[in-house]
């Protein structure tokens, strides 16, 4: 069995990476809004909350790093330097492979950038 | 790409290809002009339409600016008043800043990916005329003293009030829904044309940067048009049968309307914004005599900016009172845009120093657009940060931002374009001293009338008074603006006088004035076919990079350079490396496109006006005008199954299934429905949220009527894919029989799927949540009514011998339309039935 899976040609794993960050903005963002409206309905408290949203955002990063290695392993583990413009296969996917590299980087920061507040608010309506 | 000898054609050959040609893609003359769907016009047309949309909403900023000029001022009355500006935001929006994207795009994009047309020129005909009658029934409303005039965003309860806002609001919602009908039209237009229909060898590293701005945008109007669409429904419900939606007294919110205003509303900024700076990426390498530098993180900009600009929508709604830890999150991501706005104008600046600049008159309004829209960004940046907004918002501090970021982010950008871009309509430059003296009066007119509207609204002036006293400290910084705005006009005056004036004593020129290196300047203002023969592309700068390009397409020695069968044909290729895959027939000229925009108008117009029977008659003749379109114009099998391109290659005619464009474009739209649909399910669960029982005691669907629909519909879905089989195995019999089995499945379940909120009499003007449910439920009952008409029509196609086990392309869409059905079915009669019993 494999660990990691084979290299895939598809327009989409260009979006893996934002795709993440989507899906965990939205985790948060949903997971706090209905917590907060229906406060005292559940059986958990919003630091159990908070820590629950900071592993899924360990999680995510976990996968944009998953995601940003692929890119790597794409773009030949650096061994072209761009621009990548020869009109060839290989040189179709270096490209794809740096851009992938450099989305997930901008992907990683963005998850950091949410999940502050998670870190320093410590309740709905401090 | 294989090399391949280039053949050489004796004269009377090359000449009859030529007659075939100019035959084939002829403009009709007379009034049938308007009949056109060649790229050429319709960009043209849009273009025009939008900047006079543009020219009439300046108008009205002047009017607004004149009766601010002064403290006390009585020129405008305050309805007037109201009316002009909010007019003025929607006219500028949604009239102009998105729809010249379309027009640009649809102009450019054809020659720019050297391909003869996009894939549907007849859905862009359609999607102009939707443009330009919704544009005249808005921009029309003002003269009858009916224009909206709650803002350009329509906050209930202000806007619900029917006593305050009268028909204008009616107006708003339907003349924009229609208006959005058009942006999805053009967005499953480009996303299929930039994938499938580069030249060959285009691969999808030397895309120009232009389509690959264009591809994001494409996909972020998708994601951003529906819900408001979704929030125009509710919001018509409530104006039209009184379901109150946004009425706290009855359980509704008023701010479900903000989030899903916003959530198109922010995600719009930068529909906006990235064409406009698409066009710079164009512009500056040509400018700098060299290819861009980071194209990569060009596109890391353009993907990362349009999934972040998703994340930003509460920022317009931190002083609504939510949650701060959710305030935050919002205000991390609006921080975080920052960054892949900010490398493109690296990219830009690392260019034009890595090269050697010539100064022109695009350069100057791209780079004066490029300072302005700096300094939008970095007020941004304050009014993303919470407790400034606090301070700023709903202050001219707000107003002075965005028209920073809109009038340097995309109107200088814009006009650059147009000075850039004007030889490839009219083989003629214009004016460099008009140009520069334009320029500067637009963008020391510009500062001169925004800069203070940072300092009133610091002061504390909130936006939309139509008049303040004379003691507050405002009266300088609103004589100032007022004289900018009026320096700001005359510039854009002169720009007009330029782009008017005639012209025929002035020399046509060569072609490719600028030196620039991609293939939009490939294209010929006399000819009307796109290029005389499709290229074969090595290189990001093709008309820098391969020597003798010009003369061999002209000379048609590249494919296609023949129309054999009388038809327009265009080729398709494959997404990655732009390998040639199909040679594809596109519809001609038709006056359907234009029958059908005008009847859709019509249903709009009418019930606007509550004019039940005409609104009726106009959907049925709809309908009509839709179904001949697609039965004549759509899927039509080929006299022979090939086809000879030139090259020694030969392509097939027809393709289905996932294969042809068609499927891409049900693909497509279905998406962007998917995400409308959603948008009405987050408002039901929105509702859940904010009581603590959302029921309020009122009686549910039941369980048995929806979980009924539900089996219905999935044994209609199950007939349907066996019905796909049976005419993969060429027995056309039994699937006739399976599409008349579904389509009764079908019926079944839409009166199934009524009857829940029916029989257990839920009135949906008591209280929201009858109201929601019902709006599920006749959501997805109109979709089914729609599979049922498409069911009939693959039976029809069948018996009339235009669908076979070969040529299935409509079945196979169908069952597309199906896959995204059965997924809305499941959700809303399994929501709708299960969740009031588990919650």
């Amino acid at each position: 069995m494999r660990l990691l899976p084979k290299e895939v040609e598809s327009l989409w794993t260009l979006f893996t990476a934002p795709t993440i960050w989507a899906a965990h903005f939205l985790a948060c963002y949903a997971a706090v809004a209905i917590y907060c409206e229906k406060a005292g309905a559940e059986d958990f408290t919003f630091a159990e909350l908070r820590l629950a949203l900071v592993l899924i955002t360990i999680l995510a990063l976990a996968g944009i790093v998953l995601s940003a290695w692929l890119a790597w392993r794409q773009w030949g583990f650096g061994s072209g330097d761009p621009p990548h413009h020869a009109p060839t296969r290989e040189d179709r996917l270096l490209f794809q492979g740096f851009a992938t590299l450099l989305l997930s980087g901008l992907s990683f920061v963005a998850v950091l950038f949410v999940a502050v507040p998670l870190v320093v608010i410590e309740a709905c309506q401090p | 790409m294989t090399e391949v000898a280039i053949r050489e054609l004796s004269p009377e050959d090359f000449e009859a290809q030529e007659r075939e040609l100019r035959e084939v893609w002829r403009t009709p003359s007379g009034w049938r002009y308007w009949t056109s769907v060649n790229n050429t016009q319709i960009g043209l047309w849009y273009g025009a339409a939008a900047f006079t949309f543009m020219l009439f909403a300046g108008l009205l900023a002047l009017l607004v600016r004149v009766q601010l000029a002064v403290p006390e001022n009585d020129f405008l009355s305050a309805d007037v008043f109201n009316q002009a500006f909010t007019l003025h935001g929607t006219v500028m929006m949604f009239l102009f800043a998105v729809p010249i994207f379309e027009a640009v795009a649809i102009y450019l994009l054809p020659s720019m990916l050297g391909a003869r047309e996009l894939p549907f020129p007849r859905l862009s005909a359609f999607g102009f005329w939707s443009f330009a009658i919704g544009g005249v029934f808005v921009c029309g409303s003002i003269f009858f003293g009916a224009a909206p005039n709650t803002g350009w965003f329509m906050y209930p309860p202000l806007a619900t009030d029917k006593e305050y806002s009268g028909i204008g609001a009616d107006i708003w919602l339907l003349g924009l829904s229609f208006i959005e009908v058009a942006s999805i039209a053009a967005a499953v237009e480009l996303i299929v044309g930039i994938m499938k229909c580069r030249a060959p060898g285009m691969r999808i590293n030397m895309m120009p940067l232009f389509a690959w701005y264009l591809l994001i945008v494409a996909g972020m109007i998708l994601f951003a048009f529906p819900p408001l669409i979704a929030g125009d429904i509710l919001f018509e419900m409530e104006r039209m049968f009184d379901w109150p939606f946004f009425d706290a007294e009855r359980g509704g919110d008023p701010l479900l309307w903000q989030h899903l205003f916003w959530i198109f509303g922010h995600p719009e900024v930068y529909i906006i914004f990235l064409p406009a700076i698409a066009i710079m990426a164009m512009i500056v390498p040509t400018f700098a005599q060299r290819p861009i530098v980071g194209y990569s993180w060009i596109v890391l900009a353009a993907v990362g900016t349009g999934f972040l600009s998703f994340g930003l929508w509460v920022h317009h709604m931190f002083t609504t009172g939510l949650p701060q830890i959710s305030l935050a999150f919002f205000s991390a991501a609006s921080e975080a845009v920052a960054i892949p706005t900010g490398v493109q104008i690296f990219v830009f600046i690392a260019t034009l120093l890595a090269g050697r600049v010539i100064f022109s008159v695009p350069m100057l309004f791209g780079a004066g657009g490029l300072a302005i829209f700096v300094i939008g960004g970095l007020t941004g940046v304050m009014v993303a940060l919470v407790p400034f907004d606090w301070q700023a918002h709903d202050t001219y501090f707000v107003v002075a931002h965005l028209h920073y970021v809109l009038i340097g982010g995309m109107l200088f950008p814009v006009v650059a374009g147009i000075y850039y871009y004007y030889p490839l309509i009219d083989a003629r430059r214009l004016s460099d001293r008009l140009g520069k003296i334009a320029f500067w009066l637009m963008f020391t007119g510009f500062n001169v009338a925004f800069f203070p509207m940072h300092l009133s609204g610091l002061r504390g002036m909130p936006r939309r008074v139509f008049t303040y006293p004379a003691e507050i400290g405002w009266d300088w910084f609103n004589l100032v603006s007022t004289v900018g705005a009026f320096i700001f006009a005359a510039g854009v005056a002169v720009v007009v006088i330029d782009v008017v004036r005639p012209k025929h004593r002035q020399p046509k020129q060569e072609m490719n004035p600028w030196n620039a290196g991609t293939l939009e300047w490939i294209s010929e203002p006399e000819e009307a076919w796109g290029v005389r023969s499709i290229p074969i592309i090595k290189s990001r700068y093709p008309i820098w990079d391969q020597p003798g390009l010009l003369e061999d397409i002209k000379a048609g020695r590249y494919y296609l350079p023949d129309a054999q069968d009388g038809a327009r044909e265009t080729l398709v290729t494959s997404v990655l490396d732009a390998r040639p895959v199909q040679c594809l027939r596109v519809g001609g000229t038709s006056i359907l496109t234009m029958v059908a925009a005008c009847s859709l108008g019509g249903v709009f117009v009418a019930l606007t006006f509550h004019w039940w029977i005409a609104t009726l008659v106009c959907a049925l003749l709809t309908l009509a005008a839709i179904i001949t379109w697609l039965w004549t114009g759509t899927a039509e099998i080929p006299r022979s199954d090939m086809r000879d391109i030139g090259l020694g290659k030969t392509l097939p005619l027809y393709n289905s299934g996932p294969q042809s464009v068609g499927w891409w474009g049900m693909f497509i739209t279905m998406a962007g429905d998917s995400t409308a649909y959603a948008s009405l399910m987050f408002g039901y669960f929105f509702y859940w949220t904010i009581h603590d029982d959302f029921t309020a005691g009122h009686s549910g669907p039941g369980i048995a009527w929806p979980l009924l629909a539900v089996v219905l519909f999935v044994l209609a879905w199950l007939v349907m894919l066996l019905a796909r089989r049976a005419n993969a195995a060429d027995h056309p019999g039994p699937m006739r029989a399976a599409l008349m089995v579904s389509a009764f499945l079908t019926v079944g379940g839409c009166m199934a799927g009524l009857a829940g909120p029916h029989l257990n009499p839920m009135d949906p003007t008591t209280h929201v949540y009858p109201a929601i449910v019902w709006v599920v439920a006749i959501w997805t009952v109109v979709h089914g009514a729609v599979a049922i008409i498409m069911q009939l029509y693959c039976l029809a196609r069948s018996v009339a011998g235009r669908m076979s086990a070969r040529h299935d392309m409509d079945l196979q869409n169908v069952v597309l339309y199906w896959h995204f059905f059965v997924i809305t079915a499941i959700t809303s009669f399994g929501v709708l039935g299960l969740f009031p019993a588990v919650r």
